[in-house]
């Protein structure tokens, strides 16, 4: 049975979370399909996770953003392919198409799958992580968003078939104003390492030594709700319920207490590590790993240690 | 303005999971039920101040059983303006979104909102699926909205930053933190609601796409182990050695 992927093209190229869809559609199906907005040079990459055939659409990477248009697109090649599995990367762009492509397509949906599925069943977390739910599909489609991390894509030499195509034109219902984005870092939801802190650190000015670990570690920094609502640090860094879920390798939660709003966030990382003054801080209880310290002292030693252990 | 707001009845945040005996469903005993906090604090506070700032109207519909009416009467007391109750327990996302759509499709609504998603389940699926089913734009994790005559300006949250966008046509939008600020009923609120016309309506008909078959709890951490805060080199060994992170 045929499988589609749709991956996203930021500045003609492919983010961590494109090769992992297609690298999970690969294995789910060896008629793997891939879907991309945008002809440019770094299309043949996605054979090297996995795609067999990949249909080029013929328009620019900013229509993206009209999931209108986009949805009609990912679902006209669909039915096409007569596809059994639609996988998108559970992104902003994954999350607000998927309801839209299923609606089209009459699909069963699952958004955040966490694992490869069995047959037509479906498994992902519920509740920001309490449960695991399976969901079983009733439908002849499956629409489904993979979470970032659940699979760890490999490159291979194959080559795939490459068909550009031109899709239906743009609907002029929404226009892009501006796009604010920061550049250079990898962003929160596709980073392995992170290193987290919170209202701990008693102000803004002590960030330094997380920013240090962090460079150290080859992390992602982010923050606790607190330290993103006083303005300390950006709202984009916000892990927790009301702000990210991530899920990366190493989670290192410094100067955090752990409320439950902030766990949801981050409680399917692969390794917690807490660092905390307070022996009654309930991050612990959620950790593999804990220091009972000073985090002005201990952040240093680490940090330190690291780049001995790097070097 | 005509808004309409997607209000959902969830478990309160940190209430324990526990499943029915086959395994299939939440268990709703001794759990206390409340309106998703993404539809309360974001969506239907932002649809309030814009009828307040422009005039017109704002509606809450609810997909939901009798004891539902608890949570519809507190948005009223919030400050919606009426409210319908389509009377089924939802079974899934596309049931509720056929729902809601079946019931938004004749009134001519300028803007339809939900929340980002419900804190149970955890989909994101209504508001797109909504938007899909009347054919409007959706905008996602909506963090901040304007509007000027029939310009909306709406800041969607993305991976690492933001994206504005511009819409003039009738639209669905999802509410993210930074839309509005909770607002907490007032006594004058709670009484008004006990008047305000509360609609219920029946199903329509929805076929099943998916269902849960199984529930499960994750598996817990082993235990914390505990590092000498002097010596973080044992800590940087463990994570290299032991756990394989770095």
């Amino acid at each position: 049975m045929s499988l589609l992927v749709f991956v996203e093209t930021a500045n003609k190229n492919y983010k961590k979370t494109a090769f992992e869809a297609v690298y999970f559609g690969s294995k789910l199906s060896e008629d793997c399909h891939v879907l991309t907005v945008g002809n440019h040079d770094n299309i043949p990459t996605l054979g090297q996770y996995g795609a067999k055939h990949i249909h080029v659409a013929n328009a620019d990477e900013a229509a993206q953003s009209d999931n209108q248009w986009l949805s009609k697109v990912i679902a006209d090649k669909a039915s096409e392919l007569d596809a059994e599995t639609v996988v998108l990367a559970h992104t902003a762009i994954g999350r607000a198409v998927a309801g839209r492509v299923a609606i089209r397509l009459k699909a069963a949906t699952v958004t955040g799958v966490a694992g490869m599925p069995e047959g037509k069943n479906f498994q992902k977390q519920l509740f920001g992580g309490k449960a695991i739910a399976t969901y079983t599909s009733l439908a002849s489609t499956t629409v489904m968003t993979l979470m970032g991390n659940t699979v760890k894509p490999e490159a291979s030499e194959a080559g795939a078939e490459i068909t550009v195509f031109t899709p239906e034109a743009l609907s002029p219902a929404v226009k892009v104003v501006s796009v604010n984005k920061v550049e250079g870092t990898v962003p929160l939801p596709e980073a392995e390492l992170v290193v987290s802190a919170g209202r701990g650190m008693k102000g803004p000015e002590n960030w330094s030594i997380i920013e240090e670990l962090a460079d150290a570690l080859g992390a992602t920094t982010a923050c606790s709700r607190p330290v993103a609502d006083t303005g300390w640090r950006p709202h984009h860094e916000h892990v927790g319920q009301t702000g990210i879920a991530i899920r990366p390798n190493l989670y290192i939660a410094i100067g955090i207490s752990g409320a439950i709003q902030h766990l949801a966030g981050v409680n399917n990382s692969k390794v917690i590590v807490v660092i905390n003054k307070d022996p009654e801080a309930p991050f612990f209880k959620a950790a593999d790993y804990g220091v009972l310290g000073d985090l002005f002292d201990v952040v240093p030693r680490l940090t330190e240690a690291v780049r001995n252990f790097k070097s | 303005m005509k808004l309409l707001v997607c209000i959902s009845k969830t478990p309160e945040t940190t209430a324990k999971i526990s499943f029915t005996e086959d395994n299939t469903a939440f268990s709703k005993e001794g759990v206390q039920f409340i309106m998703n906090p993404y539809d309360e604090w974001f969506a239907l506070v932002r649809a309030i101040e814009l009828k307040e700032k422009h005039g017109g109207t704002v509606t809450v519909i609810n997909v939901g059983t009798p004891d539902n009416d608890i949570v519809i009467r507190k948005a009223l007391a919030i400050g919606a303006d009426d409210a319908v109750r389509v009377n089924a327990d939802p079974a899934s996302a596309n049931f509720t979104a056929h729902q809601v759509a079946h019931y938004a499709q004749d009134k001519d609504f300028d803007i339809i909102f939900a929340g980002k998603e419900t804190i149970d389940f955890n989909g994101s699926l209504v508001g797109p699926m909504v938007a899909e089913l009347l054919d409007l734009p959706f905008f996602s994790y909506a963090s901040h909205l304007e509007v000027e005559g029939d310009t909306k300006t709406i800041t969607c949250d993305v991976e690492g930053g933001i994206e504005v966008l511009e819409c003039s046509a009738p639209c669905v939008i999802s509410a993210t933190k930074g839309l509005a600020q909770q607002r907490i009923p007032n006594m004058r609120g709670i009484m008004m609601a006990k008047r305000k016309p509360l609609e219920v309506v029946e199903p329509v008909d929805v076929s099943e796409t998916e269902k849960i078959t199984h529930l499960a709890h994750p598996e817990g951490k082993s235990g914390v182990k505990m590092v000498d805060p002097e010596n973080m080199e044992e800590l940087v060994r463990l994570l290299h050695e032991e756990a394989k992170v770095i």
